[in-house]
C-alpha cells in the first residue's frame, strides 16, 4: 500500500470504520429498510406535505413574489368557486360510472376466460393491448374517432342507420364519451384481477351445489360471486383511485372542454397551476382530491375486512 | 447470522478498490478533465427556447451555421406556445432558470414578465454600437410594433412576427357561385349559408370555438361591433356591443360551422380547410403557407385571402406582434445571448422567412422591397397594406392574468355557440366581466 496522502477518499474511511465496528450488527433493523424509507419519504411524503404547506399560501407565479401564509383563506375561496364544485361532481360521476361499467364487463370477461376454449391465449393477448397502450396516444386516436365530420364513430353510426352524434364536442356527451375510452382501456385490468380470483377458488362448493340441482345463475349468484367478492372489491378500489385521478386521456382529448364540460378536479388543478399560475389554489384542489382518495381507500378497506370475516 | 457475511463481502470489495492505484489515478485524471471541459463548454454555451412556430422552423436548421461562425454551442428546446409560457414562468418564478434567449408572446405574457423583471432591458445594448451590428437597424421596426414591446420607454423584446386576422376562402366555390369574397358581416353570413350542406359534410365557415383559444379570433368580431375587452381598466365584455358580437359569433358558428367547433382551435380549423370541408376560415394571417402547401392541403391551388369583413361599426381587425424574442434577466451569458438575438432577428433571416415560408415578419423593409414582395402572396400583401391604418393593436385583454381571463371570456363564447347565439348570454358575460375585474383587481390593474 502507498502513502496515505492521496489515498482513500474520506468517505471510504468512514465506510470502512462503520463496517469494522459492530455498527451494522447492532443497527441492521434500521439500516436495511433505510433506502426504502428514504425513497418513500423524499418522493411521496415530502411532496404531499409540501403541497399541503403551499395550500395555506397565496403563492401566485404571475406576481413574481413568494407565497404569503394566508391560513384557510384559499380553502374558503375554493369552496365558494362554482367551477370547483362542478369539477368535483364531474370527477365523481366519471369515476362511479366508469368503474361500475368496468366491473360488470370485467366480471363477464373473467367468467368467459375462466372456461377452456380454443383461442383463449390469443383472446387474452388482444384483451391486454389497450392496457399497455400510451394514454396520450389513446386520447389522440379516440379524438380522431370522435371527430363529428370525418370520424370513425359517426361513420359507424351512419352504417347502422343511427343519427350522428357530436361526442366530445357535446357538453352532455363528453363525459360518457371519455368514460367509453376509459372502459375500453381498463376493463382488461378488471378482468385479469377477477380472473385471478376465480382461478384461486376451490371447485368443491360449486360441484356440490350442482349435485344439489342448482342452475348456473344460482351458482354464480350464491356461490361464485360471494367467494370472489373480496377480490372484486380490491379491483374496484384500485380502479377507483386511478379513475379519480384520470388526467392524461382527458387532457389529450378535450383539455376540459368544450367550455368546462369535462373539467375534472385534476384538470382543474392543472389549469390553476400551469395556465393561471395560482399554485396555492391548485394545492387546495389537490388536497381535496387526495382526501377523497384516502377516504375511499379507507371505506373499501373496512368493507373488505367485514366481507372476509 | 447473515449480517457479518455481508459486511465481510463489502469490506473485501472496498480493499480491492483501494488497491487499484493506477486505475484510480486514471479515473481521477479523467474526472478532472471532464470537469475542466464542462466548465469551458459552459462558457460558450447558451440555452434557447423556441416555440413551435413557422419562424422557428426557419431558424432551427440555420443554427449550426451560427455555431460554426461564433464557436458558441446553442442548445435549442422547442415547445407549444402554452407549454412555453408554462416552462418560462415556472423557471423564472423559482429563480432556477438557465434560459438565455427565448421566444415570447408580448400580448400573452409581456405584462407579467416585465412586471416581474424577467425580461432583460435591451435599450442600452441596442444603442451600443460595439454590441449591435451596424447593419442591424432597429429603426426598421414600425413604431406600433416597438410600442408593443416597450415598457416605460425601454425595449424588452425584439418584435419578430406580426399577424392580423384575415378571411381565407375557397376561390373555386366562390367562382362557381358567382360570389365575391364577403366585405361585411351580412355578406359573410349569406356566403356561409350558401356553402353549408351538412349532408355532404360541407360547412360555410369555421373559426375558433375552443374556450381560451377562441378569444383572439373572436376579438375582430368584437371590435367590428364596436365592443372591446377592457376600457379604462375595467372589463366591458358585458357591454351591449359585446353581447351583440357574442350572439353573432355563436349564431354564425352554430348555423354554418362544422359540428364540434367548440373543441376547435387553429389546428382543427386548418385541417378542415385543408381537407376541403369548409368554404371560409377566419384566423391569423400566418397560416396561408400551410393552406397552399400541396403536401398538406387538398385545396392548395384554390385558396384565397381577403380582408376580414367589416361589421356594423366599421372594420378594425386585430393586427399584433404575435411573437418576439427576448433575453432572460437571469441569464449568465448575456453577451452571447445578445449575439444570438442579433443574428436570429437579423434582416437576412427576416427576408428568408418571408420568401421561403411566407411568414409576415415585423420589419418594415421586407414589405417595401419589390424583389421580396414579388415572391410573396399578392392578396396577403394587400391585406397587410390595408390593415396598417385600421387595425387594433391587440387581440386579447391586456393584463397580467391573461390566461385565466381568456378562459372566463372563452366560456361565454362556447356557451353562445352551443345555444346558437340565444339564451342568457348577458348573464354569462356579466359573470365573465366580474371574473376579469377580480383578476385585474388582484394584480392591481383595475381602473388603470
Amino acid at each position: 500500500m502507498e502513502s496515505s496522502k492521496d489515498d482513500p477518499i474520506p468517505l471510504v474511511y468512514i465506510g470502512v470504520l462503520m463496517l469494522d465496528s459492530r455498527f451494522i450488527d447492532k443497527h441492521v433493523r434500521v439500516i436495511f429498510p433505510l433506502p426504502a424509507v428514504l425513497f418513500v419519504s423524499s418522493l411521496m411524503i415530502f411532496p404531499v406535505l409540501y403541497t399541503l404547506s403551499i395550500s395555506f399560501t397565496n403563492w401566485n407565479l404571475t406576481s413574481g413574489l413568494p407565497g404569503r401564509f394566508v391560513g384557510i383563506k384559499t380553502y374558503l375561496a375554493i369552496l365558494q368557486e362554482p367551477r370547483f364544485w362542478a369539477a368535483l361532481w364531474r370527477t365523481l360521476y366519471f369515476t362511479v360510472l366508469a368503474v361500475f361499467i368496468e366491473t360488470i364487463l370485467g366480471m363477464i370477461w373473467a367468467l368467459i376466460l375462466n372456461k377452456e376454449f380454443k383461442g383463449k391465449g390469443i383472446t387474452k393477448l388482444f384483451l391486454l393491448m389497450p392496457m399497455v397502450s400510451t394514454p396520450v396516444a389513446i386520447g389522440i386516436s379516440w379524438t380522431l374517432f370522435y371527430e363529428p365530420t370525418i370520424g370513425l364513430a359517426n361513420w359507424a353510426l351512419k352504417l347502422v342507420g343511427l343519427p350522428s352524434l357530436k361526442w366530445i364536442a357535446d357538453p352532455n356527451l363528453v363525459i360518457p364519451s371519455i368514460i367509453l375510452v376509459d372502459v375500453w382501456q381498463w376493463t382488461p385490468m378488471m378482468a385479469l384481477i377477477i380472473l385471478a380470483g376465480l382461478a384461486g377458488l376451490s371447485i368443491e362448493p360449486v360441484e356440490s351445489a350442482r349435485v344439489d340441482g342448482a342452475g348456473p345463475f344460482q351458482i354464480f349468484r350464491h356461490i361464485t360471486l360471494p367467494m370472489v367478492a373480496p377480490v372484486i372489491l380490491t379491483a374496484v378500489v384500485l380502479r377507483s383511485i386511478d379513475a379519480l385521478k384520470t388526467y392524461d386521456i382527458i387532457y389529450a382529448m378535450t383539455n376540459g372542454g368544450p367550455g368546462f364540460a369535462s373539467e375534472t378536479l385534476n384538470i382543474y388543478a392543472y389549469n390553476l397551476s400551469f395556465s393561471y399560475f395560482r399554485l396555492g389554489n391548485a394545492a387546495v384542489v389537490l388536497f381535496f382530491l387526495f382526501t377523497m382518495v384516502m377516504i375511499l381507500s379507507y371505506i373499501v378497506a373496512r368493507m373488505r375486512t367485514a366481507l372476509e370475516n | 447470522m447473515t449480517a457479518p457475511n455481508i459486511r465481510q463481502i463489502i469490506f473485501r470489495n472496498l480493499i480491492f478498490l483501494r488497491g487499484g492505484t493506477m486505475k484510480k489515478r486514471f479515473i481521477t485524471a479523467l474526472l478532472m478533465a471532464t470537469v475542466v471541459l464542462a466548465a469551458q463548454a459552459e462558457n460558450k454555451t447558451i440555452r434557447v427556447l423556441l416555440a413551435n412556430h413557422p419562424y422557428a422552423d426557419v431558424l432551427r436548421p440555420l443554427i449550426p451555421e451560427f455555431e460554426a461562425k461564433t464557436g458558441v454551442k446553442v442548445n435549442v428546446e422547442s415547445y407549444d406556445e402554452n407549454q412555453l409560457t408554462q416552462k418560462l414562468t415556472t423557471e423564472f418564478a423559482t429563480r432556477s432558470s438557465t434560459v438565455d434567449v427565448f421566444m415570447t408572446r408580448p400580448l400573452q405574457e409581456g405584462k407579467m414578465f416585465y412586471r416581474n423583471g424577467w425580461y432583460e432591458n435591451l435599450s442600452s445594448m441596442l444603442k451600443d454600437t460595439k454590441k449591435t451590428p451596424s447593419n442591424y437597424s432597429f429603426e426598421d421596426y414600425s413604431v406600433s410594433s416597438v410600442n408593443a414591446v416597450t415598457y416605460k420607454n425601454d425595449v424588452y423584446t425584439i418584435p419578430l412576427v406580426t399577424e392580423w386576422q384575415v378571411l381565407y376562402y375557397r376561390t373555386d366555390l366562390f367562382k362557381a357561385a358567382g360570389l365575391q369574397p364577403p366585405t361585411n358581416f351580412d355578406e359573410l353570413i349569406a356566403a356561409a349559408k350558401k356553402f353549408t350542406n351538412p349532408s355532404k359534410d360541407m360547412y360555410g365557415i369555421v373559426s375558433r370555438g375552443q374556450r381560451g383559444a377562441a378569444v383572439t379570433q373572436f376579438s375582430s368580431y368584437l371590435y367590428n361591433y364596436g365592443g372591446d375587452f377592457i376600457t379604462d381598466g375595467k372589463a366591458v365584455i358585458n357591454s351591449p356591443a359585446a353581447i351583440e358580437a357574442l350572439k353573432f359569433y355563436g349564431n354564425m358558428l352554430k348555423q354554418y360551422g362544422p359540428p364540434g367547433v367548440t373543441n376547435m382551435s387553429w389546428p382543427q380549423g386548418q385541417a378542415l380547410f385543408q381537407s376541403g370541408k369548409v368554404a371560409m376560415w377566419t384566423d391569423a394571417s400566418v397560416f396561408l403557407g400551410n393552406l397552399t402547401d400541396p403536401t398538406k392541403s387538398q385545396v392548395s391551388d384554390k385558396v384565397g385571402v381577403a380582408m376580414f369583413p367589416a361589421g356594423p361599426k366599421g372594420n378594425h381587425p386585430y393586427t399584433v406582434v404575435s411573437w418576439g424574442m427576448a433575453i432572460s434577466k437571469q441569464s449568465k451569458n448575456k453577451d452571447l445571448a445578445y449575439n444570438f438575438l442579433m443574428w436570429a432577428t437579423s434582416k437576412d433571416l427576416a427576408i428568408k422567412a418571408m420568401i421561403e415560408k411566407g411568414i409576415t415578419m415585423a420589419r418594415n423593409s421586407v414589405w417595401t422591397d419589390p424583389t421580396i414582395l414579388a415572391k410573396f402572396d399578392k392578396q396577403l400583401a394587400l391585406t397587410a397594406v390595408k390593415i396598417g391604418a385600421i387595425g387594433t393593436p391587440y387581440d386579447r385583454p391586456l393584463m397580467t392574468a391573461v390566461g385565466e381571463a381568456r378562459d372566463a371570456i372563452g366560456d361565454v363564447i362556447v356557451m353562445s355557440i352551443e345555444n346558437g347565439g340565444t339564451g342568457d348570454i348577458a348573464g354569462a358575460s356579466n359573470n365573465a366581466t366580474k371574473k376579469v375585474n377580480e383578476l385585474l383587481d388582484a394584480a392591481g390593474e383595475l381602473g388603470k
